[in-house]
């Protein structure tokens, strides 16, 4: 059993704000992923939780307990550290028990301990070798060892698989997943992959400039990301953004001009808004499709061949740019002029500040 | 393509480096070999009328006297005191000068400025300044607290001599370690401290395996110097009270230079050569051993 819970946390660094009043929390054996651009925060935020920075104001409790002052050996935490930082004089075996030594623990617990972690793991045929004599992805795996052998309360990652080749961080992707399956245990992981974050999270944290922008589940901020920041964010590729001014608005039911003069019914809350006013119209990639009947018309400019799906980047007029994801087999070559078909109930819409307006259902 | 790459090379520097290897053959035997011709001859420079081939006289009467066992003995003390102070001292001056703290650029300065000090110009000013009984520092320490002044050089001959020579070659080892440790991954020390490493823990476990290899540097580099210190004792003690503080390399000058007689010198240059050569023979291999460990 563990819970995390920030109270407005904030951190400074000489003048510098770096996190802005943090307030989140975080259930027994969830997983929370917190994402952002490289400077946001997140990082440090981690580093926080993790006891390797101090916390300037505001609370951390674990279980209930405040633990600002506490270090960070007996917060009950283990932590994967993005270069894995492994003893490069110790084998695996003693990378993995180093903290029960630490601790006092006899031999032989620890060496039944470090096994049994090293099993889960598949690492029992690598435990007499040094860091050095390892591939990334094994020693990634040590690392990880290295925090179950300690039992934690709560996993903190931070950046974990930055440093492997893709095919590999895919599969890293799914033991850590199974492992959160496996263990029961909470999990705190920091990344700038927005894919690593929605595959892994229970719940994601999007961070911008030392505050929280969005909390949510996956699902939750990919289709309603309450600000452009968000809708940008999550997603790949990112949504599409086009200014766009307010016709008419009715209950539920806002009309906006598209470039080309036809107008679009957009099912979002039209209390907030006023006609004409200048507004930005939100569409996924995904969700554009390939039609006579399009209100875009443009030229496609590249066309990005995945197999399975086309990305087609187009130029439509006016000059903005619109991504569209259409079949792999899609025939549309570059300097093709295409349209393309929106769906009213498949647009987001922001106010001029940025904030999403809310839908309508 | 690499395996062709190495093949032309052989081929096209064997010319241009050959000079300079045969310059620095040549730097390196013409002395060996003089040496050991002279180690074999009647050769003082008092009586030119004594001379010829002496065959192993020079040795023998060399071996028979107790001072060179007393020089061997002594260099051996030198050189063993000295890495154990710089290597100790310097290790954990190391740890210090990591941390931040306030004037830290400038006490860097300060603590490796001895190693700008000639040996001669530092063995003055130990001899003068610091530990002269009646002008001295450390006299003047003393005798405030209200003790006796100490006579250093004639009481703990080789005390003081360890003193300076570790006071100059302190900076070298720190300066070694220091750069060592910043290379130390941050992540590693925050890792341990997770794990639950206090100060101790984390400079036995973490640090000191991380500085094994620059610890090993030191050691050998500073053997080589310390085998031939000579300028300190001859400005302090003159290799006495007695043959107190007298090395090999100091033996040799008495025999060359004070007794005029090259030929005995000569030996004591070669029996220094092959203690040399020892001491090399082991520190090279247990300090291969442990760089191939590490």
């Amino acid at each position: 059993m563990a819970s995390v819970k920030l109270r407005d946390i904030r951190k400074t660094f000489g003048r510098t704000e770096v996190l802005r009043g943090i307030d989140l929390e975080i259930e027994d054996r969830e997983f929370v992923v917190f994402v952002g651009p490289s400077g946001c925060g997140k990082s440090t935020l981690l580093r926080l939780i993790a006891g390797l920075e101090e916390i300037t104001e505001g609370d951390l409790l674990i279980d209930g307990q405040r633990v600002n002052d506490t270090p960070p050996d007996r917060r009950g935490l283990a932590m994967v550290f993005q270069s894995y930082a492994l003893y490069p004089h110790m084998t695996v075996a003693d990378n993995m028990g180093f903290s029960l030594r630490l601790a006092g623990a006899t031999k032989d617990e620890r060496d039944r301990k470090v096994r049994e972690a090293a099993r889960a793991l598949q690492l029992e045929p690598l435990l007499d070798r040094k860091p050095r004599e390892l591939s990334g992805g094994q020693r990634q795996r040590v690392a990880i060892g290295r925090a179950i052998v300690r039992n934690p309360k709560v996993f903190l990652f931070d950046e974990p698989l930055s440093n492997l080749d893709a095919g590999l961080r895919v599969q890293m992707r799914i033991e850590i997943a199974r492992l959160h399956e496996s263990l029961d245990a909470t999990m705190i992981y920091v990344t700038h992959d927005q894919v690593e974050a929605m595959t892994l999270a229970d719940r994601i944290v999007v961070l911008r400039d030392g505050a929280i922008e969005q909390t949510g589940t996956p699902l939750d901020l990919y289709n309603h990301p309450e600000n452009i920041f968000v809708a940008e964010f999550i997603g790949s590729p990112k949504m599409n953004l086009l200014p766009v001014r307010v016709k008419t608005v009715s209950d539920d039911n806002v009309t906006v001009t598209l470039p080309d003069g036809g107008a679009l019914d957009v099912p979002v809350k039209s209390d907030q808004l006023g006609a004409d006013e200048q507004v930005t119209l939100g569409v996924r990639p995904e969700r554009m499709r390939i039609s006579e009947r399009g209100q875009f018309v443009g030229q496609v400019l590249v066309a990005e061949r995945l197999g399975s799906e086309t990305y087609l980047y187009l130029q439509i007029e006016g000059g903005e740019m619109l991504t569209i994801e259409t079949d792999g087999d899609s025939l549309a070559r570059i300097h093709d002029r295409v349209a393309v078909e929106v769906k009213g109930e498949n647009c987001h819409l922001f106010n001029s500040a940025g904030e999403a307006v809310g839908r309508a259902d | 393509m690499m395996t062709a790459l190495t093949k032309t090379r052989r081929v096209n520097t064997l010319p241009l480096i050959t000079p300079s290897v045969l310059v620095l053959f040549l730097w390196m035997v013409v002395p060996l070999v003089m040496t050991l011709w002279f180690s074999f001859q009647r050769y003082n420079l008092l009586n030119p009328s004594v001379k010829g081939f002496a065959g192993l006289e020079n040795y023998k009467s060399l071996v028979a006297d107790s001072a060179l066992w007393t020089a061997m003995l002594n260099t051996l003390v030198l050189v063993a005191s000295v890495l154990g102070v710089t290597v100790v001292l310097g290790t954990l001056l190391a740890v210090l000068f990591n941390q931040e703290f306030f004037g830290r650029p400038v006490a860097r300065l300060l603590i490796i400025a001895p190693f700008f000090v000639m040996p001669t110009v530092s063995a003055l000013i130990w001899k003068n300044m610091l530990l002269h009984p009646v002008n001295g520092l450390v006299a003047f320490l003393t005798r405030s607290l209200g003790l006796e002044a100490i006579d250093w050089f004639g009481n703990w001959p080789m005390t003081s001599i360890v003193m300076i020579v570790s006071w100059q070659w302190l900076p070298f080892a720190l300066l070694i370690l220091l750069t060592a440790i910043q290379s130390l991954d941050n992540e590693q020390i925050e890792a341990a401290r997770m794990d639950g490493a206090g100060a101790s823990a984390l400079f036995f476990f973490i640090i000191l395996p991380h500085l094994k290899r620059a610890i090993s540097v030191v050691v050998m580099i500073e053997t080589i110097f310390f085998l031939s210190v000579f300028a300190e004792i001859l400005i302090t003690t003159s290799g006495g009270p007695g043959l107190a503080t007298t090395n090999l390399a100091f033996l040799i000058y008495i025999r060359s230079l004070l007794e005029y007689d090259v030929g005995a010198a000569s030996a004591g240059g070669v029996i220094a050569i092959v203690l040399a050569n020892v001491v090399a023979f082991f520190l090279v291999r247990t300090i291969a051993r442990s760089l191939e460990e590490g």
